[in-house]
């Protein structure tokens, strides 16, 4: 595989849509984001029902707890390690994750692993440097954090701005994938897809807050664990649990299908061989750690999982929830390995999940669906098809929660009404902010159909490495940080990540249609750049800034740390 | 009232204490986070052969092992900083609490 269309891979992230763009494009040529709609699927639906009717009995049990702004936001503070753990879990275990990283394994074997590896590694900084401190210092939003001792409005207009850009990439990309996967999973129309997962998740946060979204995200994190679980098992005990016969079977089928394309049975072999060791992924280092800083650091800035620390009572609670969200990510990555292999031996020898070219039925993502069939029957491919729905729509949730906290929190009570919004009209526009968000959803989802949105994901991702980390952790841990060099670096971050992004190969070339080979900036993600310039736009702008303003913020570190450090004072997230 | 919480604490060697260890520890972890997750990187990108090593007869290489042990590494030390802080580090925040409140 060529380092572009890594690239490309790598723009498709943690998106069902642009994994089928590239991982079909890559199966059988054709560079289409688009699915093929499948004949419709009742066992599917009606098990995605079930899904449906039991989380509105949740909602309706959350929301009769949702009274305050402080229930809303983060579930009263009640919401223990363990649950939490899961939750962060089920947030970032989105549909591409599931498809997309088996699908990649699939086609690429050792590479699909050196991929979601670089999903895992951000937890631990997280754990080392945030987590707990985030707990100690905040309320509600990250905002509350990185805007503790500096001048509210600007700050929190810069957190504001991050966090609406985050959420409104990563939500288009999910909306779309939710179109997408419908039409593969279902056999329904698209806009049905986007329309009803926009009219769920409004339910959700409207009516439950972060209560419902939160046990909405467990439930869906557990079925989607267990379904990973019975499939990396089936498959394992076929082999007798032996990896190495899974290796072995894995390789013959990918020489059989090199030597069958006409290659020479030394060429086929070598091809076979090549799923064992790492292929194309890395043709350009800086590429390679680019996109690496910008999912481990991008982890560590994404809002909606930010937000999470505030629903645990305390620091403990918060170090234990990253704890139990790595557990069960590592884990949940080395079952989608296992079932990218399985898919090998299992579903590319099966014509019944082949179309006439040797490509994957519905495209290159169904790698997992149609292992689900082989090993479990119809009735479990209808369970995990709801569950990879069932996803978008709790991923969805929590990423509308987290926008409209951002509106009402930061901008609405405290930027506008100067912190006297009282918590009942802080909860209306919240409320408020939630439908908007949720038809402008629906209708981003809508436009950008056809578009190729491959790049969306991982300039998320890129953007809460290169604007939200950088400002959160230099004004948690340097005492010289000032509400300037905050705002300044953080935009600068924010502004050069995205104007990077557009002129790189994933968007100025594949989605704007320019010739190949034209992309000013030739690398996958603008990490390595943009985070480089948001830290050091941090560091100079602070360190020249000498107005009485700075001499203010300076002098609150103290008493920040002492707080941060120990959680003496902080919010027990019930209110002020 | 605050400000003099804030100088008391500060005043109490065992925020001292608790501050070094915890900065020393999750710097030190972090540290060895970044050199195992960008040495496999490194790896990848300047020692394709090494990785593709067979091991035995069959046809598992070195690579899968590693990478294995890169996601394990990331559990296991995410448990290491969890468990001291759970313990030592939340003991020595109670009774710097004990000491301020008092």
């Amino acid at each position: 595989m060529s380092a572009r269309a890594w690239a490309k891979v790598f723009g498709t992230g943690l998106m069902l849509a642009a994994g089928s763009a590239a991982f079909s494009a890559f199966a059988a040529g054709a560079d289409l984001g688009q699915a093929e709609k499948q004949p419709t699927n009742w066992v599917a639906i009606g098990m995605f029902a079930v899904f449906v009717i039991f989380t509105l009995f949740v909602t309706k049990w959350a929301a009769a707890k949702t009274k305050s702004a402080a229930d809303f936001y983060t579930a009263g503070g009640g919401i223990t390690g363990f649950q939490n753990g899961l939750a962060i879990a089920g947030d970032y275990m989105s549909a591409a994750s599931f498809l997309g990283i088996s699908a990649a394994v699939m086609v690429g074997g050792f590479d699909g692993l050196i991929y979601s590896i670089g999903f895992l590694v951000g937890w631990p900084i997280v754990t080392f440097l945030l987590a707990e401190r985030l707990r100690n210092l905040g309320k509600f939003t990250f905002a509350d954090v990185a805007a503790f001792r500096f001048k509210q409005t600007p700050v929190r207009v810069f957190a504001a701005s991050g966090t609406l850009i985050v959420v409104a990439f990563y939500l288009i990309a999910q909306m779309v994938g939710a179109g997408q996967l419908i039409k593969l999973l279902f056999g329904l129309e698209y806009w049905i897809a986007v329309v009803s997962v926009g009219a769920l998740m409004m339910v959700y946060v409207l009516f439950g807050g972060m209560t419902a979204t939160t046990w909405v995200q467990i439930i869906k994190a557990c079925l989607l664990l267990a379904g990973a679980s019975f499939m990396a098992f089936m498959v394992l005990y076929h082999f007798g649990f032996s990896p190495e016969a899974m290796f072995a079977k894995a390789v013959e089928v990918k020489t059989g299908i090199a030597a069958s394309a006409g290659k020479s049975p030394q060429d086929a072999a070598a091809q076979g061989f090549s799923i064992m060791g790492p292929g194309g992924f890395i043709k350009d280092p800086i590429s390679a750690i680019s996109f690496g800083m910008a999912l481990m650091f991008g982890t560590a800035g994404l809002p909606h999982i930010l937000m999470r620390f505030f629903t645990v009572p305390n620091a403990k609670e918060a170090r234990k929830s990253v704890l139990w969200a790595t557990t069960w990510i590592g884990y949940f990555y080395i079952l989608t390995f296992i079932i990218g292999f399985g898919a090998i031996t299992f579903v590319l020898t099966n014509p019944e999940f082949l179309d006439a070219k040797g490509g994957l039925l519905g495209g290159g993502n169904m790698a997992a669906i149609h292992l689900a069939k082989a090993v479990g029957g119809n009735v479990f491919l209808g369970f995990i098809s709801a569950v990879a729905f069932a996803t978008i729509l709790a991923v969805v949730a929590g990423l509308t929660l987290s926008g409209a906290s951002a509106v009402s929190h930061d901008l609405y009570s405290t930027v506008i009404m100067k912190g006297k919004a009282d918590s009942a009209a802080e909860l209306k526009v919240s409320r408020i902010t939630t439908v908007a968000l949720g038809v402008v959803a629906v209708g981003l989802g809508i436009a950008f159909e056809k578009q190729n949105i491959a790049f969306m994901v991982s300039l998320a991702f890129a953007i809460a490495a290169s604007a939200n980390f950088p400002v959160l952790l230099m004004s948690v841990l340097w005492k010289d940080c000032t509400t300037r060099g905050a705002v300044v670096g953080g935009f600068l971050g924010l502004t050069s990540s995205v104007l990077l992004t557009l002129v790189s190969p994933a968007v100025w070339e594949v989605t704007l249609g320019n010739p190949k080979g034209s992309a000013l900036f030739p690398y996958a993600s603008p990490a390595l750049f943009s985070m480089t310039i948001g830290f050091v736009g941090i560091w100079l702008v602070s360190i020249l800034d000498r107005s009485p303003r700075a001499a203010q913020d300076r002098a609150g570190f103290v008493a920040q740390q002492v707080r941060s450090e120990t959680g003496i004072g902080a919010s027990g997230a019930s209110g002020h | 009232m605050a400000t003099d919480l804030t100088t008391r604490i500060l005043n109490d060697p065992n925020y001292q204490t608790l501050k070094t260890r915890r900065t020393r520890f999750g710097g030190s972890l972090t540290l060895a986070m970044l050199v195992v997750y960008y040495g496999f990187i490194l790896l990848v990108a300047f020692n394709k052969p090494f990785l593709a090593t067979r091991l035995g007869e069959g046809v598992t290489t070195i690579g899968m092992p590693i990478g294995l042990a890169v996601i394990v590494f990331t559990v296991i030390i995410t448990a290491v900083y969890v468990r001291r802080a759970n313990k030592e580090y939340d003991a020595l925040t109670e009774l710097i609490a004990k000491e301020a409140l008092k």
